[in-house]
This record gives structure tokens, C-alpha cells and sequence, in this order.
């Protein structure tokens, strides 16, 4: 195990200086100079210039992606130049909305998706089975923005259950705040719980033929221990994997779902960053995602070996 | 033992003819869309449609009515023709972008299938690279730099479908690569440009295009999510998800104005999935292969 985890460390590190090095060049290459943004249109060459010195920008592209990098590891992602805040600031503020959204969305998904899938595949061919494998291949059709527009139609606009837009934090008001958050995670919900009940459910019908699952019945256990603890168990390792694969839409549907339900997340962070054209929190914060995106990957591979030896002897 | 074999093989008998019948009447109805969504956009200009920038401001959020089929918008624009030509976007970008992918991608994948080796790892490993990112965050950080235009959205859309492309070549190409017929061809002396064009390609791109209607299914939801933020088409061009991004603000005085291009898209996404699922299944033996 040990010698599998150093494997994947040895793969990972290159992996993130090649996140740094795009994100960086995205910032850096492309057109646009980032002085000239922060001056604005009545801005001498002479105060460009003079800006552009003091900001290392007439230093070489190597030795600027290198001293941005230094900063980085010492923890300096950089300070917007619109509000003064620093990155990280930014980041730590926001990160907890879009963590709490996203794990209560990925609750609500699995909620939604593993008795579905456990109830098909005890009647798989049935009507039941066919009308839920229908609905679930509809609903990846759905996109997010679609069905957030629907669900705040329908429980906000017509029926005035739930507030469409606001946020108050956890800490505060904790029934206040899980009110404005059931909307937002219902939505991601949406759009994940049919790859999850497709996968399983495909999974527990090969269970099901297991020779062990035929010695539970003829012990004469219950249908429902049956299915929801041997069948289920083995199931887990396929729950990992989507969950891992799931992890990169889910970040990007939570910057879709805080932007209409106007939640104060890294999303949103994100998304106004772009619009106010704050190159250096956009920077951070697409540098931060992308490695917090790869180490989320990284340890769902280490998950994912910890449940199935054949992986760690590299028999898979 | 023996009663197994006779029912593999008739099984193999039988196959051909139920996978015919199953295509079914979704099937068809779904080629029955998007050959009229094509067909519409295609012609949106020798339609009697009114402009679809053309504003006026005393007929808004005018209901259905003969003049204007599917009434107005917020600012008074011919709700049908929005529709229609943004559609075009839709498809315009939706087909494109994948059309990036699918060249580059096949070629870089079905290069690394056949020649393994040192070049397979470089391709795999950069690829890794660009998957590192959610793919929407990418997507958005490079617009925001390179600006909105439909040339840069297809560009970076299409550059970000090229890994999922790549792998798909390069499965199909890991296997093909073993069969009888290429090591024939290799015996009989072919060259790896003949054995890459002739022997694979033709093998390689059932799968592919069987992929690439599912991709063209994602690029246009992506698509649509970037003009629904007001990140992807810029104004006033219409496309299905900036109408339905400006129908969220009429929700509760005109909720068609979100619904109808809504209904549009997920129509269509619809249809391109159940195609490209179709042909995916026909094309991949393995059952229930994802």
C-alpha cells in the first residue's frame, strides 16, 4: 500500500506543475495587458509603463511564472486589485457555501439514486425498472441552469414554498440557512442521481447472479437484507468511482447553481471575477480549483485501493 | 455444457434482427427533430421570419398572435425567429466543436494505440493535464481571457472535448491493433500509414461517431450554460441559453420566455443522446459498457 501511494505522489506532482504552468499561461499568453486593465482607458503609456515595472511585468515569462510559483508555495496567491482582498481571503470566505452545497447535493443524489437503483435491479425488465431507466436517461438531458429555472418556477414563483435567491449563513441561522440551500441542492441532485442509479443499478443486476446471493435466499433471509446489505456492499467500490468522476461536473454545476441562486461561493467568486476582469483572483482561483480538483482525484484513486487489493498489485 | 453453446448461437442468429427492430419509434422521432431543427435553421434565412434583433418596445412580452407566432420577448423581439436562429448557434457550435475533437482527438489516439510507447505515455500524460481542470471552470477562465466570440467559444469547447475523443480512438485502437487482419497486413508488408488509414480508421470511426453525437449532446448543453451566465454568444445574437437566461428575469409575468428555448434544448440535447446511445450500443459489443 505504501509503495502505491508514493507511486501515485511521484504522478501527481508533475501533474500540479503542469496545472500551475496552464493556468498560469492562460493568464499570461493570451491578449490583454494585465496593467493596462488595472489603469483603465485614461491611463498614460508612461503609467503603464511604470506599473508594469513595478508589478515584474518587463521581467521574461519564465522568470515571471517562477517568482508567481515561489509566491504561490509560500502561500501568495496575489490581492485583487478591485477590493484589496487577498486570494486567499477570498477563497477561505466562500469556500464553506460551496462546500456545504455540494455535499448536500451529493446527500440528495445519493438519496435519490441508491434506492431507485436497488429497487430496479431487484426487477430488472419490470415496468418499474424500464419507466426509471427511461426517466434517468431523460434527466441527463436536463441541463443544470434548466432545472434550477423549473424548481424556482415551480417552488418559488407558483407555490411561494422557498426563496429563490439569498444566503444566510450556517452559523447563524442554521434552519434559515438550510431553506435557502434545499433549492440550489436539489438542483445538482438532479443532474447527478441518474448517472448514479444507471451505474448501480447495472452493477447490483450482475451482483444478483452472484452464487452467494442465491445461498443467502436459500438460507432464507429477508429480500430487503439481502438486497440492501450483501448486494449492496460489494456495490461500493462503483459508488467510489462515480463519485470521483462526478466530482469535476459538480464543480462546475455549483458555479451554475450559486450564479441563479445568487449564493456567495467560490463560484460565484469566480463568475464575478470574470466579469470585473480581476485577473489575479481569477488566476487563484482557477489555479486553487484545478489542484483542489486533482488531489480530490488523487485521493479517490487511494479510496478506491483501499476497497479493491487487485488495484494496489496492479492487476486491474 | 452443450445446451449452453446452443443457446449462445442462437443468440448470435437472433441478434441481428431484434437489434433492427430496436431502434423503435424514440429512434426515429428523435431523427425526426433534429432533421427539422436543421432543416429550419438551415433555411432561417429565406423563412418569412421576422429579424431577430429588430426591437419594439410597445409590443413587449407581446402574447401568441398571427403576426408573432410565438409572441415577444422583454424587448419586444420576435420570440419564433430568436428561436430559429438560435439554433443555429446551437448547432453551429455544437457540431463544430466536437468536429475539433473528433479530428484531433482520433488522430492523437488512434497514433498512440498503434504505436505505443514513449509517444502513448506523452499523449495519455498531457491529456491528464487538461482533464485536471472541471471542464466548465476552463472553459470560462479562457473566454474571459480571449473574449466572447463564437470562433473562440467553438475553439476552446472543441479543444476540451479532444482527451475524451483521444481515449475512445485509442481503446478501439488498443484492440483493433491485435486482430488478424493487421497483423496480416503488417506480414504482408504494409506500411503504417496504409495499416493507420485503410486496415483501423474504417473500424475506428464507428465508435467515434457514435461519441460524437453523444459529445455534440454536451458541447451544446455547455454552450448553453456559458450564454445562459452571459459568458458565451455575446448580445444581442440570440442562443438558447441567453434566451433562457433573459426569460429568468420575466419568470413570473412570462415563464414561456424561459420555457420555450428551453423545451428547444432539451429536445434536442434529448434526441442527440438518444441517437448517439443507440448507435454506441450498436456499435459497442460489450453489454452495458459505459
Amino acid at each position: 500500500m505504501a509503495f502505491f501511494v508514493a507511486r501515485r505522489l511521484l504522478y501527481l506532482l508533475p501533474v500540479l506543475i503542469a496545472v500551475s504552468l496552464l493556468t498560469f499561461s492562460i493568464a499570461s499568453l493570451l491578449p490583454g495587458d494585465l496593467a493596462y486593465t488595472i489603469l483603465g482607458d485614461q491611463a498614460t503609456p508612461e503609467n503603464v509603463a511604470a506599473l508594469r515595472a513595478d508589478m515584474g511585468l518587463d521581467q521574461p515569462i519564465w522568470w515571471r511564472y517562477l517568482s508567481w510559483l515561489g509566491h504561490v508555495l509560500q502561500g501568495d496567491f496575489g490581492r485583487s486589485f478591485r477590493t484589496g482582498q487577498t486570494v486567499l481571503q477570498a477563497v477561505a470566505e466562500r469556500l464553506p457555501v460551496s462546500i456545504e452545497l455540494m455535499l448536500l447535493a451529493q446527500i440528495g443524489a445519493l438519496a435519490i439514486g441508491v434506492p431507485l437503483a436497488i429497487i430496479c435491479a431487484s426487477r430488472s425488465g419490470g415496468p418499474f425498472d424500464r419507466f426509471m431507466t427511461g426517466t434517468a436517461f431523460g434527466m441527463l438531458s436536463v441541463p443544470t441552469f434548466l432545472s434550477a429555472i423549473l424548481l424556482i418556477y415551480l417552488f418559488a414563483v407558483e407555490l411561494r414554498w422557498l426563496p429563490a435567491t439569498g444566503y444566510v449563513p450556517f452559523t447563524e441561522d442554521p434552519a434559515a440557512n438550510l431553506r435557502f440551500m434545499v433549492l440550489p441542492a436539489l438542483t445538482l441532485a438532479l443532474a447527478e442521481w441518474p448517472g448514479i442509479m444507471r451505474v448501480l443499478r447495472s452493477d447490483m443486476i450482475a451482483t444478483l447472479q452472484e452464487d452467494y446471493i442465491a445461498l443467502a435466499k436459500a438460507k432464507g433471509l429477508k429480500a430487503s437484507r439481502i438486497l440492501f446489505v450483501h448486494a449492496l456492499k460489494p456495490s461500493s467500490l462503483t459508488l467510489v468511482t462515480i463519485t470521483g468522476i462526478n466530482i469535476g461536473r459538480l464543480i462546475g454545476g455549483a458555479v451554475i447553481v450559486e450564479t441563479i441562486f445568487a449564493l456567495p461561493g467560490i463560484g460565484r467568486l469566480l463568475i464575478g471575477a470574470i466579469l470585473t476582469r480581476d485577473l489575479i483572483i481569477l488566476q487563484g482561483v482557477v489555479l486553487l480549483v484545478g489542484a483542489g480538483f486533482v488531489i480530490m482525484n488523487f485521493i479517490v484513486d487511494l479510496l478506491y485501493a483501499v476497497l479493491d487489493p487487485r488495484i494496489r498489485h496492479g492487476h486491474a | 455444457m452443450a445446451t449452453l453453446e446452443l443457446d449462445v448461437a442462437e443468440e448470435a442468429i437472433t441478434q441481428p434482427a431484434r437489434k433492427g427492430r430496436k431502434l423503435g419509434v424514440l429512434f426515429w422521432a428523435a431523427i425526426g427533430w433534429l432533421v427539422f431543427v436543421f432543416a429550419v435553421a438551415i433555411f432561417a434565412n429565406i423563412l418569412p421570419l421576422s429579424s431577430p434583433t429588430d426591437m419594439d418596445m410597445l409590443e413587449r412580452r407581446a402574447p401568441f398572435s398571427t403576426e408573432h407566432w410565438l409572441g415577444t420577448d422583454g424587448l419586444g423581439r420576435d420570440e419564433l425567429s430568436r428561436l430559429i436562429h438560435g439554433a443555429r448557434i446551437s448547432l453551429v457550435v455544437g457540431l463544430c466543436a466536437p468536429v475539433i475533437g473528433l479530428v484531433f482527438g482520433g488522430a492523437l489516439g488512434m497514433l498512440a494505440g498503434y504505436f505505443r510507447g514513449r509517444f502513448e505515455s506523452l499523449v495519455v500524460g498531457s491529456m491528464d493535464v487538461l482533464l485536471a481542470f472541471p471542464p466548465l471552470i476552463l472553459a470560462l477562465a479562457v473566454t474571459a481571457y480571449l473574449g466572447q466570440s463564437i470562433f473562440n467559444l467553438t475553439l476552446i469547447l472543441g479543444l476540451l472535448s479532444v482527451p475524451a475523443f483521444m481515449r475512445v480512438a485509442r481503446a478501439s485502437t488498443l484492440t483493433l491493433a491485435r486482430r488478424e487482419f493487421v497483423i496480416a497486413a503488417q506480414a504482408l508488408g504494409a506500411t503504417h500509414a496504409r495499416i493507420l488509414l485503410r486496415e483501423l480508421l474504417p473500424n475506428v470511426m464507428l465508435p467515434l461517431l457514435a461519441f460524437f453525437l453523444l459529445g455534440v449532446a454536451v458541447i451544446i448543453v455547455v454552450e448553453g450554460s456559458l450564454s445562459f451566465l452571459g459568458l458565451g454568444v455575446p448580445p444581442p445574437i440570440s442562443s438558447w441559453g441567453s434566451m433562457i437566461g433573459e426569460g429568468r428575469e420575466s419568470l413570473e409575468v412570462a415563464p414561456r420566455l424561459a420555457f420555450l428555448p428551453a423545451a428547444a434544448m432539451f429536445l434536442t440535447v434529448l434526441a442527440f443522446n438518444l441517437v448517439g446511445d443507440t448507435l454506441r450500443a450498436l456499435t459497442d459489443p460489450r453489454q452495458g459498457a459505459l
